[in-house]
């Protein structure tokens, strides 16, 4: 008998808001990890193929990330459309060391909360 | 500890291990939501142990990945595995034994787990790999056996070190 997988379709709260040219997407979740790593990465790709040229990525929920989410992160990044960008912003400590020690900080655009990363193209503009 | 002490109070601790002070285990159904409450778990059961926040996030880091690997890996074939994890806390830091009865390491020894190499198009990132790049970055001293059937991992974690 085929024994039932035990891999759950979960579904990723992620919630967005659209800015004048930003799409700050909000992980409603405390985690990121193998549980839900495959449909973080599937709903973020729909929200940027959707979305405008910039994505910000708000991780202040997010309290802990393991290799498969931050594999999850890196594929999100992978699927923008050309001339789009993917940023993050508000990571927790135990997030931002998991970035740190992998150099995948030096990949990404990290801005320390959502607030500074909007507040940056208002004042640009 | 006690140098003295009668033969029979010493079989009694023998045939009958009691939980020590500074001991935790766990024993997990091999599943990724097991593995979620089994941290917290123990976390929570670690809190009398005083440990740094930035302590708790390493083992955090550590344990996921490894449990994460035994559920992905070691058991793939199997949906009822087990894995057996014990923590002790020492003077240098918290020891920690994590067993398994699922498949052997790829070779017999756990990946060397290397740096990605992120000098690249951000097409060709890697999305994997990360996993043992951290265990080995933030564990100390690994070892690993597999005996009689089952995988055991020991390690050492330099949280809560007494000096």
């Amino acid at each position: 008998m085929q024994a039932l997988r035990r891999k759950k379709v979960r579904h990723m709260k992620l919630t967005h808001q659209d800015f004048d040219d930003v799409r700050v997407v909000c992980v409603g979740e405390n985690r990121i990890d193998a549980a839900c790593a495959i449909q973080f990465k599937d709903e973020m790709r729909a929200l940027s193929d959707s979305g405008p040229a910039r994505i910000l990525l708000d991780l202040q929920n997010v309290e802990f990330l393991d290799s498969s989410g931050l594999g999850a992160v890196v594929a999100a990044l992978k699927a923008v459309r050309h001339g789009q960008r993917l940023e993050l912003a508000a990571l927790h400590p135990t997030v931002q060391r998991v970035f740190h020690l992998t150099r995948m900080d030096t990949v990404f655009t990290i801005h320390t909360s959502v607030a500074t990363a909007v507040e940056g193209i208002a004042n640009a503009s | 500890m006690r140098p003295e002490g009668n033969l029979a109070y010493q079989n009694f601790w023998e045939v009958c291990p009691q939980p020590k002070e500074h001991e935790l285990r766990l024993i997990l159904p091999a599943t990724d939501a097991a593995v979620r409450r089994g941290l917290q778990t123990i976390k929570h059961g670690l809190e009398p142990n005083g440990l740094a926040a930035d302590e708790v996030a390493s083992l955090e880091i550590v344990l996921a990945e490894i449990l994460n690997n035994i559920v992905e890996h070691a058991y793939a074939d199997d949906p009822e595995g087990l894995i057996d994890i014990r923590l002790s806390q020492a003077d240098d830091g918290l020891h920690c034994l994590i067993s398994d009865k699922g498949n052997m390491m790829p070779g017999g020894e756990p990946p060397l787990g290397l740096q990605a190499n992120l000098n690249c198009d951000i097409a060709d990132l890697p999305e994997g790999g990360f996993g043992w790049f951290l265990i080995r970055e933030l564990a100390h001293e690994l070892q690993y056996a597999h005996i009689d059937g089952e995988n055991k991992l020991s390690f050492r974690m330099a949280i809560g070190q007494k000096r």
